[in-house]
This record gives structure tokens, sequence and C-alpha cells, in this order.
């Protein structure tokens, strides 16, 4: 029984995906090992080029891989890959023809969900995003911080157990992004899904990981798995205690920075 | 808010909508002035410039059967149309569809489209007599492939990531193409339709031009002989309005179906 409890989520070990271009093969991930438990934040953290977002994608079941392990799912949480993925990209692709409320409402469309209860789901969810009021409003009269949460909230809508997100915050500045980052372990917290996020902020993924997934390029391979401990829940102050700053050195380090 | 109040705001508007198009109004009617002093004090002759007057007066000639050579005309560029509309909008459909139809049929329609249109005229002529008929034809091969190819051009330009996003969720080919494909594809179709509308206009006259026995550009030739210049003013102005209305038409319609921000300008 203890055993159940205690098996990871997303399982993966010794991952390697090749790229063919041409005559040439690309090594986009190699020796990737790392276990996530369900309910967790993971950041996966790297330069261009490491294949965080190929390894994403995998995840996601968008493609395949050439060797190794990548399960996802328990006896205690068991995973549907077409109903428990939410996405989030960097840009928030909404679908301009749509109102806000009915592009949240996509993947409930394409599940066939019922529709009543999940435009209720939707309206709860936008007010959690902090859109409420924004139902019917057109993409292009938000903002790209608004319009990301829109995003958010439609990886949500379908209440899936794990959310995937690709530098979702990238396209924002700086102060837009500080307060996302909060937003989402706020979401996170209340939602209680396991979350992989994938960025090139160092910071970022320090202060949302409950664990770092550092991953390098040329040649890609994954440097290491950093649990962060760090005290929950996480406030800006966190940023500038002595530990977060000897998590973030050795993340420098491993990508050759320091 | 007051009944008053609420038609102020009216009257405010009216007058801010009175105030965009009025310079554009003024500058039309200043055309027709311009006009009119040029012919009246210029002594132009007629036969090479009619005066405005003398060119509305020619709608009540009896010969000319305005009315009945107008919906020839209009006729012909309608159906020429719509028929590039529809065969433009499956044929991308099934090249997004299929990459192989793509890849074998593209280059051939690009060939295809390399002939002068015009040219084919006296062979439309040939294949399907004088008529309606090939003079819609014309217009239709003169204007298909704009529709084709912007069309095909939206089909491409999905963001792939949106697409990964829907398959994420396995949806099924139809799904992603009714609720993501087609509907992103709408401001390209209309961007070609608006193109294939003006030349449309262009095909069906040729197509008179060349050989037929009704129509604003049939009825052109045989004024022309008598150096009823008048008359060809009128015509061309008869047409300009066809040309105008289905434009309206076109812009209408994306103006009902198309988010502001998602229209290409």
């Amino acid at each position: 029984m203890s055993r159940a409890v205690t098996e990871p989520f997303i399982h993966v070990r010794a991952l390697r995906k090749t790229y063919r271009k041409g005559d040439r093969q690309f090594l986009a991930i190699s020796d990737a090992t790392f276990d996530v438990a369900a309910g967790e934040l993971v950041a996966l953290v790297g330069p261009s080029g490491c294949g965080k977002t190929t390894l994403l994608k995998i995840l996601a079941g968008l493609q395949g891989y050439d060797s190794g392990e990548a399960r996802i799912g328990s006896a205690s949480h068991p995973f549907d890959p077409s109903r428990d993925v939410g996405m989030v990209f960097q840009q928030a692709l909404l679908l301009k023809w749509r109102r806000i409320l009915q592009n949240v409402l996509l993947p409930a469309e394409i599940l066939g969900l019922p529709m009543a209860e999940s435009r209720a789901r939707a309206r709860e969810l936008l007010a959690m995003v902090g859109l409420s009021g924004s139902e019917d409003k057109y993409p292009y009269e938000l903002s790209g911080g608004m319009q990301q949460r829109a995003a958010i909230a439609r990886a949500l809508i379908h209440d899936p157990k794990l959310i995937l997100m690709d530098e979702p915050f990238g396209a924002l500045d700086a102060l837009t992004r500080e307060k996302m980052n909060l937003e989402l372990l706020n979401i996170w917290k209340k939602s209680g899904k396991t979350i992989v996020f994938v960025t090139h902020g160092i910071a970022e993924a320090v202060f949302l990981g409950t664990r770092v997934v550092v991953l390098t390029a040329g040649p890609a391979r994954m440097a290491d798995n950093i649990k962060i401990d760090l005290p929950e829940p996480r406030v800006l102050d966190v940023k500038t205690t002595e530990a977060f700053g000897e998590y973030s050195r050795r993340i420098y380090h491993l990508l050759g920075l320091g | 808010m007051s009944v008053e109040s609420i038609s102020a705001a009216e009257t405010k508007r009216a007058s801010e909508r009175l105030r965009k198009y009025l310079p554009g109004i003024l500058s039309h009617a200043a055309l027709i002035v311009v006009w009119y002093l040029f012919v009246t004090y210029g002594h132009i002759p007629s036969f090479v410039m009619p005066s405005p007057v003398a060119t509305v007066a020619t709608l009540g000639g009896k010969n000319y059967d305005w009315i009945g050579n107008a919906l020839v005309t209009a006729s012909e560029i309608f159906s020429g149309y719509l028929l590039a509309v529809v065969v433009g909008v499956i044929l991308a459909i099934a090249f997004s569809w299929s990459r192989t139809t793509e890849s074998a049929v593209m280059p051939l329609l690009v060939s295809l489209n390399m002939i002068p249109k015009v040219a084919l005229g006296p062979l439309f002529i040939v294949w399907f007599s004088y008529g309606i008929f090939p003079n819609a034809i014309i217009a239709f091969s003169i204007s298909f492939f704009p529709i084709l190819l912007n069309t095909a051009r939206g089909f491409r330009e999905v963001e792939p990531e949106l697409l990964e996003l829907v398959r994420s969720l396995k949806s099924s080919k139809w799904q992603t193409f009714t609720k993501i494909q087609l509907p992103s594809a709408f401001p390209y179709i209309f961007s070609g339709m608006k193109i294939g509308a003006i030349l449309a206009v262009a095909g069906a006259l040729v197509g008179e031009f060349l050989g037929s026995s009704r129509g604003l550009g049939y009825l052109m030739l045989q004024v022309q002989v008598t150096l009823d210049t008048a008359a060809l003013f009128m015509a061309v102005i008869l047409i300009t309005f066809i040309g105008v209305v289905l434009y309206g038409l076109v812009i209408g319609l994306e103006r009902l179906m198309i988010v502001r921000d998602a229209r290409i300008q």
C-alpha cells in the first residue's frame, strides 16, 4: 500500500530522443531521468536547444522517443492521455474569432464534455485567474498578461491531472511576469495539479519549482535534478534568502555560467 | 439616461460619421463639378467627352436597354465569381487535407494561371458559343486563382502550436478542421475574394468585348461605332457600379463574419 503512495506520477528514465535532418542526426535529449510525484511543480530549465520543449512534447504525447522510458500515471493517480493534459504555450494562442469564455471552452468541446457544466466551470476558472467580467470580450481587447491567464483557464477547463507549460510567461514584461509567477503558485495550490514548467529563467525555476530539472545543450543531456527546499507558501521575499541564492548559483554552475 | 441624452448621443455619433465620410463625398462631387466645368467652358466636342448631364441623359434613351444589358453583365460577373469562390475554397480545402494532392495539382495550376486568360476568350467562344456562359467562364478563370491561393495560404498559416494543443486533446480531423483550420482561414478567404471580385468584373467585360450579343460590353462596341461617347461613359459607370455592389457585398459579409482584429487589411 505504501508503495502505491510513493509511486511517482511521472517516471522518466534514460530517455533519449534524436532528430534526423537530412543526413545528419541531432541529439535532442539524452540521459533524462527524473520522477515527479503527483501535485509537484517541476521546472525544466536550460538554454535554447537543450531539448526541454521536446521533453514537454513527449510528455504531452505529441512526440515519440528513441529509447528509455516516459510513463505518466500511477495506481493512485490514473492518467488518460487524451483528457488529462492541459497545455500552455509562450503565446496565449487564443482563437481570435471566439470570445474569452468560448476560448476557455475549446477543450471541453473537443472532449465532448457536458456544456452547461463546462460553462459554469469556465466562469469559475476565469474568476480564479482574475478575469471575471471579461467573459464576453474578444482576445484583442485583453493585454498580453490577461490573454495568458485566459490560456491558463483553458488548460484547466477539462480538469486535467497534468499541466504542461512551455515558457508561458516568456513573452510578458518583467513585472507582469513576477505577478503571473505568484498567481501560478496560487492556482497550483488551489487546483492541486501536477505542473511541468519549461523556462530558461533560472530564478523563475527556483522560485516556482518544488523540483528543478536542469538540462544542458551541446551535447543535450540532463545535468541535474534538484529538490528545492524553500519555505511554503513561496513569497517574493524568498528570492532574497541565502538558500535561494545557493540553488540559483548551483544551476548557474551546471549551465556553465558561473 | 434620459431620452434626450440618448438622442443627443445619437446625433453626436451621426455627426462624427458625417465628419469621417464628408471629405470622401466632397472629393467625388468635386470630380463631377470639374468634369462639368471642363466640358462646358473648355469647348470640348461631346463625341470626345460628354458632360455629366449628357451622360446621365442617355439613361432615357430607348435603344440602349440599360437594364437588360446591365443584368446580363451582372449575371456573368456574379455567376463566374460565385463559381470561382466555391471551386477555389473547395480546392484549397482539398489541398489542406492532402499534401500529395497539393504537390501534384498546385504546380499545374500555377502553369495554367500563367496563360493570359484573355487569350482563352476566343477559344471559349468556339467551345461554348456566344452568351452568358462563356463570359462567366472567363470571369471565373480570372478570379479563381487568387481566391485559391489566398485560401490555401490561410490553411497553411495556422499556428502549429494551436494544432498541437488540440492534438494533445486527441481531437478528430473534423474537429480540428471546423474549430481551428477553417475559421483561421476565413480572413484569408475574404482577402482572396476581394481581389477576385475586381478581377471577375474585368473578366466578364473582356468576354463581352471578344464576342457577345448582349451585355454592357457588347453595348459599348455598338455605340462606339456611332461615336455615342455619352453612352460609353454611362456604360463604364454602370459596370463600375456593378463592381462596387459586388465588392460591397463581400466587405459586408466580411464585417459580419470576421472579428475586427482577425481581418486582413
